[in-house]
């Protein structure tokens, strides 16, 4: 091995879970308290710097009051349909005693909101809700010091309901906020240093308030950014190999026959370097001129040759090595350890596959332009679309609109990038929508992962070693226009972006005496696809290697599957999402595989726990196996999560059910499929996503702790769910799948291959 | 050229070629929010629309093929279902909406026109449908979301509604 603790410390894995070394000793932490924000509350969280932000600093930048006694909250976190816009609007109606009729927020734009970097991570309440509720703290002291001189009583006797302020005892005494400030500024910094609210005291915070975008997206009425119309906008539409190739090595334009797309009127083909593109007036001219035109591509036939090659050859390749943690004595341990499983799992590349393509609309003037997309940053969209523009940052204005979530970075800023590119070469604005085939095929894909994990225990099943070597590569850097048109030189994602095993997503649920972690890191540039973090990064890979690798153990032990994580239990954050899906799910102990079946259709049930670097999440899955057909069906999914303090337990409670149905199509049908040359999974025939037929029924468990910070609820139980399948199959067949997705055909070889009751 | 087509109950005349799909002129030249593209391949059900009461993938399905029947898209049908239970007046929108919102079913709700399409489809052919007819008719919409089971839910109230003639 090379470079052990060399290109990174323990520090470099951890980017989610905020944590500080404390003598010798990892705390973790979560320094998200409102405190933590107070000397510098509006301190931006985002990479993306650059002028024409509002003042992060000022109080104004965040809040309005209104004359009609309402309040406008601004803020810099993008609705992705998990929720965030009502939740954000319950944080601050609470702090500022207002009600939920009397608070909304305004559109997110570049130069009006404030920059709060990426909507991502689960983050969203952890990062953005603190600032948002320090924020309307302020703004209620700021209202109650003027309702002080405007009522001629001392604060102290003034309260508030509905934003009307009167004085205790006096309630003839009263003044609204709208008559205090109605409309004009606050005009002070934000200090975030007034008292917040005990959240004993809170009556909205905790409650079920319905979602404020739900009826409009019911009714139709809801402007998603595919409605948006500029006007003269003309319709774009990429033109690219279907399926991308290696990355560096992508789609080099050898030959372009415009003829071929002569007979289709108003036709007009854009091509900067290797980017290439049609535009037309109309829409389904542009659709079709874009399947006509004829381009040659030189498309190297470099990637391997199979799903099962691709982890050969990561495994072949010659790895930056770090041993994250080496904790004890391994190799003394398992030598002397009573049970010992290991075992070699593998994880594809999966896509984002947002239901709708990307969008975008980009109007290139001159000197300025304007640019609708769905990335969840603002102003990261921005930077980028000034990479290709060649405009100043503070010429180029972006507007978010709702899409269909990628859950993770996909195509949106390509897509912004590829308009604006379009836009800028026709001199109009330009409507681009991607088509299944561009999202699918040139997506940044969750890199596939391949591990080796050994765990060992004693003869009472307590947990003495645990040893893991995942291989994978970085998330890449350089989206596919800027690197098509020559704007930006591709390259790899240093440091924290791999997001590979750590002790936080590799072990941290349980009391591990030994303890070895390594990340076998790949160099990805040549051979591999683009990749960035989607929905749990990485986080369904470790659990599938780690959480079946320990369920095997505790099988060697003869034990309980969820007695023995019990035992092994590291705090009681995990606990307590342990027993909640095992009370939920009525869990009776007994050894996994120990029922006798003899029937075509088994039945089997499984538990795990998973996280994703800030919350806690735990899962119990129960399924169907057709022994003869190999088809997988997850009858029902338990779930649960504590993200420490819920602000709304419906919004979290659906999370939940969608991370059971996600991990379900993730973990039984996604896969990323190739040829030597591209990508060959362009449509949901070819990466079949999990259908309404094959959905799980779904319990969800919300472990609320209201006098923690929050610390998000989007991705934690999806690593959990995917392992509690897995570890299902175990017990409905006896058989140990070391390959996701669990595909009819893997299956079947599986059952057909494996001997029973395989233990190591 | 110009295609005369019946759209939520009211005549629209066209420009456009026979060969395109329905899906852009509805989007493109009426201006409906409904039905929004997904695939283009009629694999995802984000374009559905009723023609003739019966559910189809707009996007594949070209204009010449739809003269002269009658289109419903999501924003039409509170008043196609009042024609289909004769109410005096259309409602503001149809049961199986209203419980999508009761059961705080959607999330980015983009793909809820084609399951509220193909819902309210399967409501007007059996008013009481098993959790195995859900599955089965809803079978071709996808979500990637992963709201499946709480749409099940508001199938199951809309169904309950209706039966109660609530709405």
């Amino acid at each position: 091995m090379t470079d052990i603790f060399g290109s990174g410390d323990l520090t470099s894995g951890l980017p989610r879970r905020d944590f500080f070394k404390a003598g010798g000793m990892l705390v973790v932490g979560f320094a998200v308290a409102p405190s933590a924000f107070a000397q510098n509350p509006g301190q931006r969280t985002g990479a993306y710097d650059g002028p024409a932000q509002p003042d992060a600093d000022r109080l104004d930048t965040w809040i309005a009051i209104h004359a009609d006694n309402t309040a406008t909250i601004i803020h810099g976190h993008h609705e992705l349909g998990q929720g965030i816009s009502t939740s954000l609007l319950m944080i601050a109606a609470e702090e500022l005693d207002l009600d939920m009729s009397q608070v909304r927020r305004m559109p997110l734009e570049t130069g009006k909101s404030p920059n709060q970097g990426l909507t991502a991570a689960s983050a969203g309440i952890a990062r953005g809700g603190v600032r948002v509720r320090l924020a309307a703290a302020d703004a209620r002291q700021a209202l109650l010091g003027l309702a002080s001189t405007h009522l001629g009583a001392p604060v102290e006797r003034l309260t508030v309901s509905r934003g009307v302020v009167s004085v205790a005892g006096d309630p003839a005494k009263k003044v609204t906020y709208g008559e205090l400030l109605g409309d004009k500024h606050f005009n002070v910094p934000f200090t975030g240093r007034a008292p917040i609210k005990d959240y004993r005291k809170h009556t909205i915070v905790g409650t079920r308030v319905p979602r404020r975008d739900v009826p409009d997206k019911a009714s139709g009425k809801y402007v998603y950014l595919q409605h948006v119309k500029v006007p003269g906008m003309l319709h774009g539409r990429v033109v690219r190999p279907r399926g991308q190739g290696s990355f560096l090595h992508g789609a080099k334009v050898m030959s372009v026959d415009a003829s071929s797309i002569a007979n289709i009127p108003g036709v007009r083909i854009v091509r900067r370097g290797d980017f290439l593109g049609v535009v037309a007036p109309n829409e389904w001219d542009a659709v079709k001129a874009a399947e006509q035109l004829k381009v040659t591509w030189d498309m190297p036939a470099i990637l391997p040759a199979s799903q099962e090659a691709l982890h050969d050859r990561m495994r072949a390749a010659r790895t930056a090595d770090r041993l994250v943690l080496d904790r004890g004595d391994c190799t003394a341990a398992f030598a002397k350890a009573v049970h010992v499983a290991s075992g070699r799992y593998d994880a594809p590349y999966q896509l984002h596959g947002p239901f709708a393509p990307n969008c975008a609309i980009a109007d290139v003037k001159r000197d300025s332009a304007l640019v609708y997309s769905s990335r969840q940053t603002i102003y990261g969209t921005r930077q980028v679309v000034c990479g290709v523009t060649g405009l100043p940052l503070d010429k180029v204005v972006v507007r978010f609109f709702e899409t269909s979530p990628s859950y993770g970075r996909g195509c949106q800023e390509d897509c912004a990038m590829a308009a604006a590119v379009m836009s800028q070469e026709v001199d109009a604005p330009v409507r681009l929508q991607l088509m299944r085939w561009d999202e699918h095929g040139w997506d940044h894909y969750q890199q596939a992962h391949t591990a080796d994990v050994k765990v060992a225990c004693d003869a009472s099943g307590k947990i003495v070693a645990y040893e893991y070597h995942g291989w994978q590569h970085n998330f890449t850097a350089g989206d596919t226009t800027e690197i098509l048109v020559g704007a930006k030189k591709p390259g790899e994602g240093e440091g924290i972006r791999a997001q590979g095993p750590t002790l936080f997503n590799t072990g941290d649920q349980y009391t591990i005496p030994n303890w070895r972690i390594v990340n076998h890191r790949v160099p990805g540039m040549s051979g591999y696809f683009k990749a960035a973090p989607l929905r749990s990064p990485m986080d369904i890979a470790l659990p599938f290697a780690g959480e079946q690798t320990l369920d095997r153990v505790a099988y060697m032990a003869n034990m309980d599957p969820y007695q023995f994580r019990r035992q092994n239990i590291s705090g009681e954050r995990w606990l307590g999402v342990l027993d909640a899906v095992a009370k939920a799910s009525h869990w009776t102990p007994r050894r996994a595989a120990s029922v006798k079946q003899t029937g075509r259709v088994r039945t089997g049930r499984g538990i795990a726990l998973g996280t994703h670097l800030s919350s806690y999440g735990a899962a119990v899955a129960e399924i169907e196996v057709d022994t003869e057909t190999g088809v997988i069906v997850a009858k029902k999914m338990y779930g649960s999560i504590d993200p420490g303090q819920v602000i709304n337990p419906g919004i979290v409670e659906r999370q939940i059910e969608s991370q059971m149905c996600v991990a379900c199509s993730r973990l039984l049908k996604e896969e990323v499929t190739f040829s030597t040359s591209n990508v060959t999974s362009l449509d949901w025939s070819t990466y079949p996503p999990l259908r309404f037929g094959e959905a799980p029924e779904v319990t969800a468990v919300v472990v609320d702790r209201p006098n923690v910070p929050s610390s998000g609820a989007g991705e934690e139980a999806l690593a959990a769910g995917a392992a509690a399948l897995a570890n299902a199959f175990f017990d409905a067949t006896s058989v140990r799948m070391y390959t996701f997705p669990l595909t009819p055909k893997r299956v079947l070889a599986a059952l057909h291959s494996a001997p029973k009751n395989t233990t190591a | 050229m110009a295609i005369r087509l019946t759209v939520n109950q009211r005549i629209e005349e066209v420009e456009a070629a026979p060969d395109t799909p329905l899906l852009y002129v509805l989007m493109n030249e009426l201006s409906l929010q409904g039905p929004r593209f997904g695939c283009g391949l009629a694999q995802c059900g984000a374009c559905s629309v009723l023609v003739d009461g019966v559910e189809t993938r707009s996007c594949v399905t070209p204009l010449s093929r739809v003269e002269g029947k009658s289109i419903t898209t999501l924003e039409g049908l509170p008043a196609w279902y009042a024609q289909q239970r004769k109410l005096a007046a259309a409602p503001a929108l149809h049961p199986i909406q209203q419980a999508v919102i009761d059961e705080q079913a959607l999330q980015c709700g983009y793909c809820y026109n084609g399951q509220m399409i193909k819902a309210a489809e399967l409501l007007s052919k059996n008013s009481t449908p098993t959790d195995a007819e859900i599955r089965t008719a809803m079978n071709g919409h996808i979500c990637r979301c992963g709201t499946y089971p709480r749409l099940m839910k508001a199938i199951k109230r809309a169904a309950l509604a209706m039966a109660g003639g609530a709405r």
